[in-house]
């Protein structure tokens, strides 16, 4: 499993990197590298030249800025994992990112590679879309930014045009007694996901529900949020059954993957599972910090 | 291309092309060859190294990309000719393998573990070695070579990084 | 762990030896063998199900860079014979490359050689190959059934063994029973999948006409069969057993691969290496395991006593023959597990389809088998409502009654069935178990208790081979120990066959050392190759404690009474009052008379004026050893002795499940284990343990799956999935020690041991675990979304959702 040939550029920063990819439409950047090298391996991606961006240090940072947090794209999931910023302003992230791959893979993947690859089943992606991240791409000397909802269109699709790199992405900041969930299923931990769930909550003085968000993963091209849901239980208690129902509702006309590893019916049934638990923790968390834990 | 890495300790020029990976580089052009190939696509874990004394899948690397970085292998931490470090004596102790083909990279594994982590639970352990697949073993005595390995390291006065 | 005998270093907590090499990456596994000007090959694989090869194009290929040759399936087939099946099947040969007809998707169809792999995969993507595309078969009712597509035209049907047997009163047991059951039993396709693929480089020298053979092998006659097929005589190849192997467990048998490289060797004049991808090994190394299905009939009574069994067992062979076939024919050697029923019929089917060819896995067949068996028995149990326990205990073979004849003709030598299940209970109590699986009742979960009780047969007499074609008169199965004293005193042992990780050296220095009463860590031992080599078989059938522990142990003896008779002669004393203490000899009637280990190291080697007449100079002994209870061909009606040594396991498993998610989870695991004396009880431990990861990927986790295209859908490990740490639990195992009265130790084999009966526990336990909900599931590897799906329909039909 040889990967075919290709040339090689390390280039100093962004800008020359964009400009190797506008070369020819057969580049590809490569960052962790533990999606696309597999692919080389299998043959199943035949770039004509690798464009190495994980040197360009000026693309690794998290910096927290007013309502919202920046993550350049290739910092590593690792770093992303332990970090402090993320840990108190963005802690759906914290929640998720242990879920990505191995610890060995979190060491050289990134945060930018995951988003950019739009893998249905990603973490990243699913994050992104439930918190409505914006991401920020390079492209012609220019920084473009696009939300995560018009980001992701398809499985392993996204608007990145051609000939632009993601450089970074921008998560806001929810403030008050904010509480996340993140829950998957798959054969063995770590896998690719069957199916997952993302939520944020933020409760109101009187402990109802402020403000919700629900994303759900693998279950569709791309991740969705449930529109619906949020809409429905938005001032009210998050009790179990009505988060349920209403989470059924919104998933009633999705037409989920079915595979060799689980059936779209489970695929469906078991997101209503997984939100109600993503929901619950996010309750949980929220109300811990309301008493002050 | 014409590229020197930092192997060991040492710095080594090797000529490669772009698409060799560093796991083949290490076999093939440097002599290295306790670094296995097992599946070539990043699961299985018998290719790990230490990179900047992270555990990483040397087969998920180009060795172009290495250029920069420091890469310890089961060599770079064996102490010398018929000598063995805490850790592959706490894995020669427990019989911490059977066929020895994932014994390397779990030996990295668990050397990159308690650098960090040099008092892991029993999860903390499992959790570390996850990403390595043991096809002989059922992980049992493995998990048992590394706790061994943590109390006879807590009990030394040199640091860990070996 | 103690033996029950007084041993001094069997038994003993020693370290094993190969680990030292392994540890510092220094193990010498086929792909870090350089031989200079070595040349790669890499293949072309066929990507339909079924196609004829109407012709093959290479122009291209050889154009670039590197490409040294490209080899078709026609001229290969023109210079060799087609690769040996063990059963009377003319009309399906097998042969390294497809030869006008490609079998399965990924079947070899041409090899590319050049300077690298990676140039050699270049090319193989420029061979254009012309297929006209052929019906297929996947399934294997449908390839039983006549009058469908036939895989091998020629053979006349896809049936390569339909044989039936039946042994003793059958349907007279079955009518005078007042109770039967019937169950069907599907094992998923999956295999021992090493995490070293199977490789192998030849050199050919023509100027002394030796074929140098280099591989991760585990394989009985592989020279043989990699001469045959290349029409050499077998002293012409020879196979270096000091190459270690990555994890076999039974599949490294690439003799296709040996044959290939070994024609191309010849033909080219230069080593050449052929080490499979994972691509090429999931495809078409022809590495899969069994895929079969059981249907299961017993006669019983009201007190849960099984009286009679019909079963039925029709293998998915693949495209070619392979072992697959016989591992129809090993469980007939443990047929009845450890229980005392009393007639059986046996129906052995092997079919081919249109999927990748098997080899041999881990148990040869037994582990399927005894998930038939055990579901069934805890099926026996349900419809009775009797602890499953209980209705084990009812039907097992008493201590007092081995050895034991089982109806198939092969007797088991030893066991305490009854004592093994009772030293796991006294240790994990079954009440408190019980209660820990209604307290997680209680709170939501399903959960269940799995058990399962199963033999090991060990010792690998392979009888099944002409019990299944009465052609193979091979009663012959032997393994081989040479041992020598140099000159300095120093001890060298020798065995003749390679090694996957179970510590064979340790076991042979501990047996000898345990003769002749020396320091084990003394004894040097090392491989033969195949020319210089004694008989062996190979570590097949959990035999090598058996059978190399049995060659050493008499190799050893002999060297002792060598020694002891130097002695007696140089003291003058008769031989009765010579008594030999670690290494020295003494007379009895006046110790201080002796003769040290140098003394008489010396005679042998420079005294011959002082050597017993008759005897040979030098210290060099050797013993070939044939397999105790072996050397006989079966009966008219198909009965004879399989394997001479029986172990045991019982395990004990409590299971929970998210009812939600179906996801099964091991809370705990206990496992009784009976091999009689142990010899290494760190090599044995490893051994069950990782039978028992083995058993949960089989369980639940790993299968080659095929689409109603004919693709394996799991072609890599993102698909086939592997346990990781997480996927294990931590298991307990509870020791028992039966000795075997067939083994110079009182020995039995434990290759096998944990993966034997952990699929089938686990299977139990998910049945007992969703039993309330009226449903069961009897088809491996249980997958979390079919689980998933089972437990929302059952619950939906009965309202609960």
């Amino acid at each position: 499993m040889k990967a075919a040939p290709f040339e090689y550029s390390r280039p100093a920063d962004l800008d020359e990197a964009c400009a190797l990819l506008a070369k020819d439409d057969a580049a590809r950047v490569i960052a962790g590298g533990q999606t696309l090298v597999p692919m080389m391996a299998m043959r199943l991606a035949r770039p004509t030249r690798l464009i190495d961006i994980n040197r360009i240090a000026a693309l690794a940072y998290i910096r927290a800025e007013g309502d919202s947090v920046t993550i350049g794209a290739t910092t590593r999931q690792c770093v992303a994992e332990r970090d402090a910023t993320i840990a108190k302003s963005v802690p759906l992230l914290a929640r998720a990112i242990p879920n990505i791959g191995h610890a060995a893979t979190r060491a050289r993947g990134t945060v930018g590679g995951s988003l950019a690859n739009a893998d249905p089943a990603a973490e990243l992606p699913l994050c992104a879309v439930t918190l409505d991240a914006v991401l920020q791409y390079r492209a012609d000397g220019a920084t473009e930014e696009i939300p995560a909802r018009e980001f992701y269109i398809g499985p392993m699709i996204t608007a990145l045009p051609a000939g632009a790199i993601l450089s970074a992405v921008r998560f806001p900041v929810w403030r008050g007694k904010v509480g996340v969930g993140f829950h998957e299923i798959n054969a063995r931990s770590s896998d690719f996901a069957f199916v997952s769930a993302a939520a944020q909550i933020e409760l109101g003085e009187d402990g109802t529900c402020r403000r919700i968000a629900i994303g759900i993963g693998a279950a569709t091209d791309f991740p969705m949020r449930l529109d619906s849901a949020e809409a429905q239980l938005t001032g009210g208690s998050l009790d179990d059954k009505a988060v349920r129902a209403a989470v059924r509702e919104a998933l009633a006309d999705i037409d989920p993957l079915s595979d060799l590893h689980a059936s779209a019916d489970y695929r469906r049934r078991v997101a209503v599972d997984l939100a109600a638990r993503a929901v619950n923790d996010a309750r949980v968390m929220a109300l811990g910090i309301a008493q002050g834990q | 291309m014409r590229i020197e890495l930092d192997i060991n300790g040492a710095k080594r020029e090797v000529e490669v092309e772009p698409r060799t990976t560093l796991l083949d580089c290490l076999r093939d052009n440097l002599a290295l060859t306790g670094a296995h190939a097992g599946c070539e696509h990043g699961v299985c874990g018998a290719c790990t190294v230490l990179f900047d004394g992270v555990a990483v899948r040397s087969c998920l690397m180009f060795a172009v990309q290495a250029q920069g970085s420091k890469i310890v292998t089961i060599e770079g931490v064996t102490p010398g000719p018929g000598e063995l470090s805490p850790v592959q004596d706490a894995f020669c102790e427990t019989h911490g393998m059977q066929c020895g083909y994932c014994t390397p990279a779990m030996i990295l594994t668990a050397h990159a573990l308690l650098a960090d982590n040099p008092d892991p639970t029993r999860e903390e352990i499992v959790e570390a070695i996850s990403g390595n697949i043991c096809r002989c073993t059922g992980y049992a005595q493995i998990v048992e070579a590394i706790a061994l390995a943590a109390e006879r390291l807590r009990g030394t006065n040199r640091p860990s990084e070996l | 762990m103690s033996a029950p005998g007084n041993h001094r270093f069997v038994s003993t907590d020693r370290r094993v030896r190969e680990d030292r090499r392994f540890v510092v990456g220094k193990g010498r596994f086929v792909a870090d063998i350089g031989l200079p000007n070595t040349k790669h090959v890499a293949l072309v694989t066929c990507p339909y199900p079924a196609a004829r090869i109407v012709s093959i194009d290479t122009s291209a290929a050889l154009a670039m860079p590197g490409v040294l040759y490209v080899l078709d399936g026609e001229e290969l087939a023109g210079a060799t014979l087609p690769l040996m099946t063990g059963l009377d099947t003319p009309n399906v040969p097998r042969r390294p490359l497809a030869f006008e007809v490609a079998r399965y998707a990924g079947e070899w169809v041409a090899a590319v050689v050049a300077d690298t792999r990676a140039l050699a995969e270049d090319a193989a993507e420029k061979v254009k190959v012309q297929y006209q595309k052929l019906a297929f078969v996947l399934d294997a009712e449908q390839a039983l059934a006549p009058g469908g597509v036939l895989v091998h035209e020629a053979h006349g049907s896809n049936v390569l063994l339909d044989k039936t047997f039946t042994w003793g009163e059958v349907d007279k047991d079955f009518a005078a029973s007042p109770r039967k059951l019937k169950l069907r039993v599907k094992w998923g396709r999956s295999s021992t999948v090493p995490i070293e693929t199977f490789g192998v480089v030849a050199s050919w020298d023509p100027w002394r006409d030796i074929l140098d053979v280099y591989a991760s092998i585990q394989m009985p006659k592989y020279p043989e069969q990699i001469a045959m097929g290349l029409k050499l005589p077998a002293s012409s190849v020879r196979v270096h057993y000091d190459v270690d192997v990555g994890g076999s467990y039974g599949v490294k048998r690439g003799i296709k691969h040996s044959v290939l490289v070994g024609y191309l060797t010849r033909r080219l004049g230069f080593p050449v290496r052929l080490i499979e991808d994972r691509l090429e090994n999931m495809r078409g190394g022809d590495a899969h395991g069994p895929e079969r299905l059981f249907d299961v009939e017993v006669a019983y009574d009201d007190q849960g006593i099984v009286k009679s069994m019909k079963m039925r067992a029709l293998e998915n062979v693949g495209a070619y023959a392979g072992r697959s076939p016989f591992q129809l024919g090993k469980p007939i050697g443990a047929i009845v597990g450890p229980y005392k029923i009393e007639s059986v019929q046996y129906r052995a089917i092997a079919v081919v389809t249109n999927k990748t060819t098997q080899d041999a896995v881990r148990g040869f067949g037994q582990a399927p088998t005894n998930v038939a068996i055990e579901r069934m028995m805890d099926e026996v149990a349900n419809a009775l409502g009797l602890d499953p326990i209980e209705v084990r205990r009812r039907n097992m073979i008493r201590h007092e009654e081995f050895p034991y004849l089982i109806p198939s003709g092969t007797t088991y030598d030893s066991g305490d069935y009854h004592a093994v299940i009772d030293k796991v209970l006294a240790h994990t109590s079954y009440e408190e178990l019980k209660a820990e699986r209604d307290r997680l009742q209680a709170e939501g979960k399903l959960a269940g208790i799995g058990i399962a009780a199963c033999l090991e047969p060990s010792g690998g007499n392979a009888s099944f081979e002409p019990l299944l074609n009465p052609k193979n008169p091979t009663t012959t199965w032997m393994d081989s120990c040479r041992i020598s004293v140099d000159l300095s005193g120093a001890i060298t042992a020798t065995m003749h066959t390679t090694s996957a990780g179970q510590g064979h050296e340790t076991l042979l220095a501990t047996v000898i050392a345990e003769v002749l009463e020396r320091d084990p860590d003394g004894i040097r031992v090392v491989r033969a190759d195949s020319l210089n080599s004694l008989p062996s078989n190979s570590p097949v059938g959990s035999r090598m404690a058996i059978m190399l522990g049995g060659a050493a142990f008499h190799a050893a003896n002999k060297l002792k009474d060598k020694l002891t008779t130097i002695a007696a002669h140089d003291l003058g004393i008769p031989l009765e009052r010579a008594t030999y203490r670690d290494g020295d000899v003494f007379d009895n009637d006046t110790p201080e008379r002796r003769r040290s280990w140098a003394d008489l190291v010396a005679i042998a080697h420079r005294n011959f004026h002082r050597m017993p007449p008759g005897l040979e100079p030098g210290l060099a002994v050797s013993h070939v050893y044939q397999v105790p209870t072996g050397g006989k061909l079966p009966t008219a009606d198909g009965r004879v002795q399989m394997y001479p040594c029986f172990s045991f396991e019982f395990h004990m498993i409590l299971v929970a499940i998210d009812p939600a998610l179906g996801r099964p989870e091991i809370v705990k695991y206990r496992i009784g284990h009976d091999c009689g004396v142990v010899i290494n009880p760190k090599i044995v431990r490893g051994m069950t343990m990782g039978g028992i990861a083995h058993g949960i990927g089989a369980a639940l986790l790993e299968e080659f799956a095929y689409d109603g295209e004919g693709q394996l859908m799991a072609q890599s490990f993102m698909d086939y999935l592997l346990p990781s740490s997480h996927e294990v639990p931590a298991v307990e195992i509870i020791h028992h020690c039966t000795p075997s009265p067939n083994t110079v130790l009182g020995q039995k084999g434990s290759g096998e041991s944990g993966y034997l009966g952990a699929p089938a526990a686990i299977a139990n336990a998910i049945n007992d675990a969703i039993r309330p909900l009226g449903v069961s599931v009897n088809t491996l590897p249980i997958r979390i979304s079919a689980l998933g799906d089972m437990i929302a329909a059952a619950q939906d039909s009965k309202g609960q959702r």
